[in-house]
């Protein structure tokens, strides 16, 4: 570990920390796995804060995405430009998020998104359906999606628009007790 | 509508109402948008048209706004019923039309709609919370080092719009907020902002360069200075303190690997055992560095014969360990840096001598406190973890929306190999299959319509016939009772259950008691043999200690049989529901292992101990520690047969003789209480051998590896959803309640009223190991008779029982009112649910008034245009 001083200052190491869930070790396991999705771009030197971004297709072929279902929403909703190329900061805060000791709540905003297809920052019927052919992998029929969808949006929907706002969404989130272990990725 | 609304405009609440919403900055903003929005549109040929609206429209709105909340109620309560029927059939057709754009754009700019939208709103609502949270702690910083900015004003409320000097305000103001924070919280805000971590380092940045701007401008006090280096000292040690343990974390690819492949309900299985070591670990070093440290650093003056090692030991722990500091009876009773050696035993216990002027240390009054500490504080954290995770596991109110939790948070993302994925997704769609059914019954039985739902059931079950077990337990729950209500026909079937389920309790009843039963007597029997022959033992000790061994194997053996029995019987039975089956299973095992633990401690707590002379001990407690030695290392070794006969060879059968493609699946209930079982066993020998846990923590690393192996070679991902929080509440309890609360009765049963060996170990030569205390308290009188006092003291407060009645009676107490609190609290949670569901018609309610506002208006206006164009 006699390389850790070239990689980051004592300050961005500190800022790091102060922003993510993630120890000095950590932020610095994480660096490596990030630069070793593609060593040639990303430096061995953060001090002077290169302009590096990895494409979507390198992030989504970490073993920890690479089977998940809604690995390009994830991408999409922690990347800066909504496409899913990666900064380093976008990549920490990806897992620092998913990673055990961040809260209910933040996780619960971010997993609104990433569960919010068309971004209007609502989970409307169509995201609904998105969501479900994902997660059964198109088993389903179109009636019992369509029939799903209608008892989620009765069964969640507080203030009857027909649609999941981030607070019905919350609301649902804190009675789901398996809800904080599930959405969690270990690194 | 609008003239149903109109007949309120008299109410005299109306003029203060017209404030309200000017008040919340979020409305304001969104009629400000609106407008906005619509100025855009009116590049378009109706743009003086348009113009005209919104100015009506917001008037008009804010006369509509203030007649909600309780004028609406009012109003419905009071006025005729008719008219409110007929306002809601308008409502419900106006719905149906679906709402113009307009009012669709008022809608998705609604303050609570506008929460996690932009980074703007964000912002402001961090900075909300960063206020709310200054003005708790209030206290801590002194009002004039605030820069007059950050002072919280009704200005800053003001009526800005949302634009971007709007939002550089408010930044500034969070990273005001934040900079007046204490650090600790500080850091909690900053990490909880759902914002990107470049935007959080950019306002970290500014709080820093802002505190050091004030740090420089104020010529800071000594006092403060000196905090504020102790403060930044303090965080750097704590961050490296925790990288350290981060580092300490052991098996953290291993743990990855295994929540890859089988998610997150074998993973619990790890992660207890986990725990299990780290009590362990806690233990061993209370015990390691107030017992066996300075027992070692003094060896005992005692001639020990040396036995050569045989490797025997290993198995039976005695031997040529029987006389280390691995059991009770080699420590001493004396104060530990003695200068004079090579006295007497019996008078040892005065020895505080008046050469030993260096530090002493008191040896029985170490024993009898370590062991007290490390199960209180042991007893904490368990308690304090338990609550923990009942906080999490069962909230307060139950929830009945279950498909909804199925969708967004049935998907385990830790789970990273592609067949346990296909695997899940699986699960998941018949999960959905099954409650949508199920659903769909209820709706029928709502109806009464019994044939549909006969027919729906039987299709239910076809569904969910490849996986039994994969209902969900509320449907489950709610299926039986559905079957209850139209199957009355059906009597005989489920007395036929009953029947079964009958039988099967008692044949495991009545497997348990007679186990226990054989365990008596076996025990009785070997007892008498040793009585009868332990002179002819003491020639050949291998065998006296061969035979020793025979004890805890049957008893492991009953571990390891009688569960499998559970389990066949259990096949036996029908279960409504797999948390009902998997709660019975628990029981059973429990039941089994409670009675086993409970014949054993009575065979050495009231056989052994009372009449240990008879069987040529000279040390009662340093035997009961080896037995508990060789317990655990029985449960070791019958868990490798488990794991090599039950899971590797069962798999190979399966694979090579049955030409099934299905491994076993890993039972997480059975293998945890195993751990739970050996668990109590270590905690119950603390006291008698104080490196058991040493041993224990070996036993589980072995395991964890051991089981890590087999369940990667052997196993296959779990069919069942898991329901992993609930069931680690639950193990956590049992650790908590019947193991650590007997293992805890039991040593405090021995320390009090139990005599100890006359001849060895720290209490030799008093009535009990309790008295070690007050025989303590004599001879400091007796040095130092200014200290009396104190004894008296003693005598008065621990030796009388009031003061534990008392202290018991707070702790009740104390309880009582937490529960009370917590009562409290599901009624406020009851209420302010039902808040706001009304909240949510109010705003359906308000919505349409505005649709049809402005649909009034633009007829209005399209009337004024025609009227125009006719002139």
């Amino acid at each position: 570990m006699g390389n850790k001083q070239t990689i980051f200052t004592a300050q961005q190491l500190d800022a790091y920390q102060d922003c993510t869930y993630f120890t000095r070790k950590e932020i610095l396991r994480l660096f490596y796995r990030y630069r070793d999705l593609a060593p040639q771009l990303v430096p061995l030197d953060y001090t002077n804060h290169p302009d590096v971004k990895l494409p979507y297709e390198l992030i989504g072929s970490m073993p920890e995405l690479k089977d998940n279902p809604f690995r390009q929403r994830i991408a999409e909703v922690f990347s800066e430009d909504g496409e899913g190329n990666m900064t380093l900061d976008d990549f920490l805060d990806m897992f620092s998020v998913l990673s055990e000791m961040a809260p209910r709540d933040l996780k619960a905003y971010y997993a609104f998104k990433i569960y919010d297809f068309n971004n209007d920052d609502f989970i409307c019927k169509s995201d609904l359906e998105k969501t479900l052919n994902k997660l059964t992998r198109n088993e389903l029929t179109e009636d019992e999606v369509r029939m799903v969808c209608e008892k989620v949006i009765d069964e969640a929907d507080l203030d009857n628009d027909g649609r999941l706002s981030l607070e019905d969404f919350q609301h649902m989130i804190v009675r789901a007790p398996d809800f904080l272990s599930t959405f969690h990725i270990r690194i | 509508m609008a003239r149903n609304v109109n007949f309120d405009l008299s109410h005299p609440l109306m003029e203060a109402g017209l404030e309200s919403p000017a008040d919340e900055e979020g409305v304001h903003d969104s009629f400000q948008q609106l407008i906005a929005e619509h100025a855009d549109n009116g590049a378009a040929s109706s743009a003086l048209e348009l113009q005209q609206l919104q100015s009506d429209l917001v008037e008009e709105s804010q006369d509509n706004i203030p007649l909600c909340g309780p004028e609406h109620e009012h109003r419905r309560q009071g006025a005729s019923d008719l008219e409110c029927d007929g306002g809601e059939r308008e409502m419900d057709q106006i719905q149906g039309e679906g709402w113009s754009s307009d009012t669709l754009k008022i809608l998705s700019s609604m303050p609570s709609r506008t929460i996690g939208r932009n980074r703007g709103a964000i912002i402001s609502q961090y900075c909300n919370k960063t206020l709310k949270l200054r003005r708790r702690r209030q206290t801590r910083p002194s009002i004039r080092d605030f820069s007059p900015s950050s002072r919280p004003s009704i200005r800053s409320y003001g009526m800005e719009g949302d634009t971007i000097d709007a939002e550089v305000s408010k930044r500034e103001r969070l990273v005001n907020n934040l900079q007046n924070l204490p650090v600790s919280d500080r850091v909690r805000m900053l990490r909880g902002m759902p914002l990107s971590v470049a935007e959080k380092k950019e306002i970290r940045n500014l709080v820093m360069q802002k505190e050091k701007r004030i740090l420089s401008n104020k010529r800071l006090s000594c006092y403060s200075q000196l905090k504020y280096y102790i403060i930044i000292a303090a965080r750097k040690s704590w961050y490296s303190w925790l990288s350290f343990l981060h580092s300490l974390q052991p098996w953290q690819t291993l743990l990855k690997r295994v929540s890859g492949r089988f998610g997150t309900g074998v993973l619990s299985y790890f992660l207890f055992l986990k725990t299990l070591v780290f009590f362990n670990v806690f233990l061993f070093l209370v015990t390691g560095a107030f017992l066996v440290l300075p027992q070692a650093v003094h060896p005992p003056d005692e001639a020990t014969e040396t036995r050569s090692f045989s490797g025997l030991e290993l198995l039976t722990g005695a031997g040529s360990f029987s006389h280390t500091v691995m059991y009770y009876g080699y420590y001493t009773n004396y104060t530990l840096p003695r200068s004079s050696r090579g006295e007497g035993r019996g008078q040892n216990a005065s020895a505080l001598s008046s050469d030993s002027q260096q530090f002493s240390y008191n040896m029985p009054l170490a024993y009898f406190f370590t062991i007290g500490m490390a199960f209180f504080i042991t007893c904490i954290i368990l308690v304090y973890s338990m609550s923990k995770t009942f906080g999490r596991s069962f909230r307060i109110n139950k929830s009945n929306s279950i498909l909804t939790m199925k969708t967004f948070s049935s998907w385990d993302f830790k789970v990273i190999k592609k067949k346990s994925v296909q695997i899940m997704s699986e699960n998941i769609c018949t999960q959905l299959k099954v409650s949508m059914q199920t659903n769909m019954i209820l709706v029928h039985i709502v109806d009464a319509d019994w044939q549909e739902c006969a027919d729906l059931k039987h299709s239910l079950w076809s569904v969910s016939l490849p996986h039994t077990t994969l209902l969900l337990p509320p449907h489950q729950e709610l299926l039986a009772e559905l079957t209850q209500k139209n199957t009355k026909s059906t009597f005989c079937k489920r007395f036929c259950r009953q029947m079964v389920h009958g039988v099967a309790w008692t044949i495991c009843i009545a497997s348990t008691t007679g186990c226990m039963a054989g365990v008596y007597y076996f025990s009785e029997f070997i007892h008498k043999d040793l009585q009868q022959n332990y002179r002819k033992f003491e020639v050949y000790p291998l065998m006296k200690e061969a035979r020793l061994l025979s004890l805890p194997t049957v008893v492991s053996l009953i571990n390891l049989l009688l569960p499998a029995l559970f389990n066949v019987v259990a096949w036996m039975e029908i279960y409504e529901s797999p948390s009902v089956f998997a709660y019975v299973a628990i029981g059973r095992n429990l039941m089994l292992k409670t009675s086993m633990l409970g014949v054993l401690c009575f065979h050495w707590l009231g056989r052994v101990a009372p009449e240990y002379k008879s069987i040529g001990l000279t040390c009662w407690e340093s035997f009961v520690g080896e037995e508990l030695y060789r317990f655990l290392l029985m449960d070791f070794i019958f868990t490798l047969l488990d794991t090599l006969f039950g899971e590797l060879l069962w798999r190979l059968f399966s694979e090579k003789v049955l030409k099934k493609k299905r491994k076993p699946v890993f039972d997480i209930a059975r293998n945890v209480l195993d751990l739970i079982y050996g668990q109590t066993l270590a905690w119950l020998g603390v006291l008698f051998s104080p490196l058991l846990p040493a041993v224990q923590i070996l036993k589980l690393f072995l395991v964890f590896y051991i089981k890590m192996s087999s369940v990667m070679m052997n196993c296959q991902a779990p069919r069942k959803p898991y329901r992993a929080s609930q069931m680690t509440t639950i193990f956590i309890t049992l650790l908590c309640i019947p193991s650590l609360l007997g293992a805890s009765v039991c040593v405090t049963y021995t320390m009090w009223s139990i005599t100890p060996s006359t001849s060895c170990g720290p209490f030799r030569g008093l009535s009990t190991m309790f008295k070690a205390g007050k025989h303590w308290m004599k001879i400091l009188e007796k040095d130092n008779p200014k200290l009396s006092v104190l004894s008296k003291a003693h005598t008065y407060f621990v030796e009388n029982p009031f003061f534990l009645f008392v202290g018991a009676g707070i702790f009740l107490i104390v309880i009582y009112f937490h529960s009370q609190v917590v009562d409290g609290q599901r009624k406020i949670i009851s209420l302010l649910q039902d808040q706001i569901q009304n909240e949510g018609e109010d705003k359906k309610f308000l919505i349409n008034q505005l649709q049809s506002v402005h649909k009034q208006k633009q007829d209005a206006g399209k009337r004024l245009k025609s009227q125009d164009s006719t002139c």
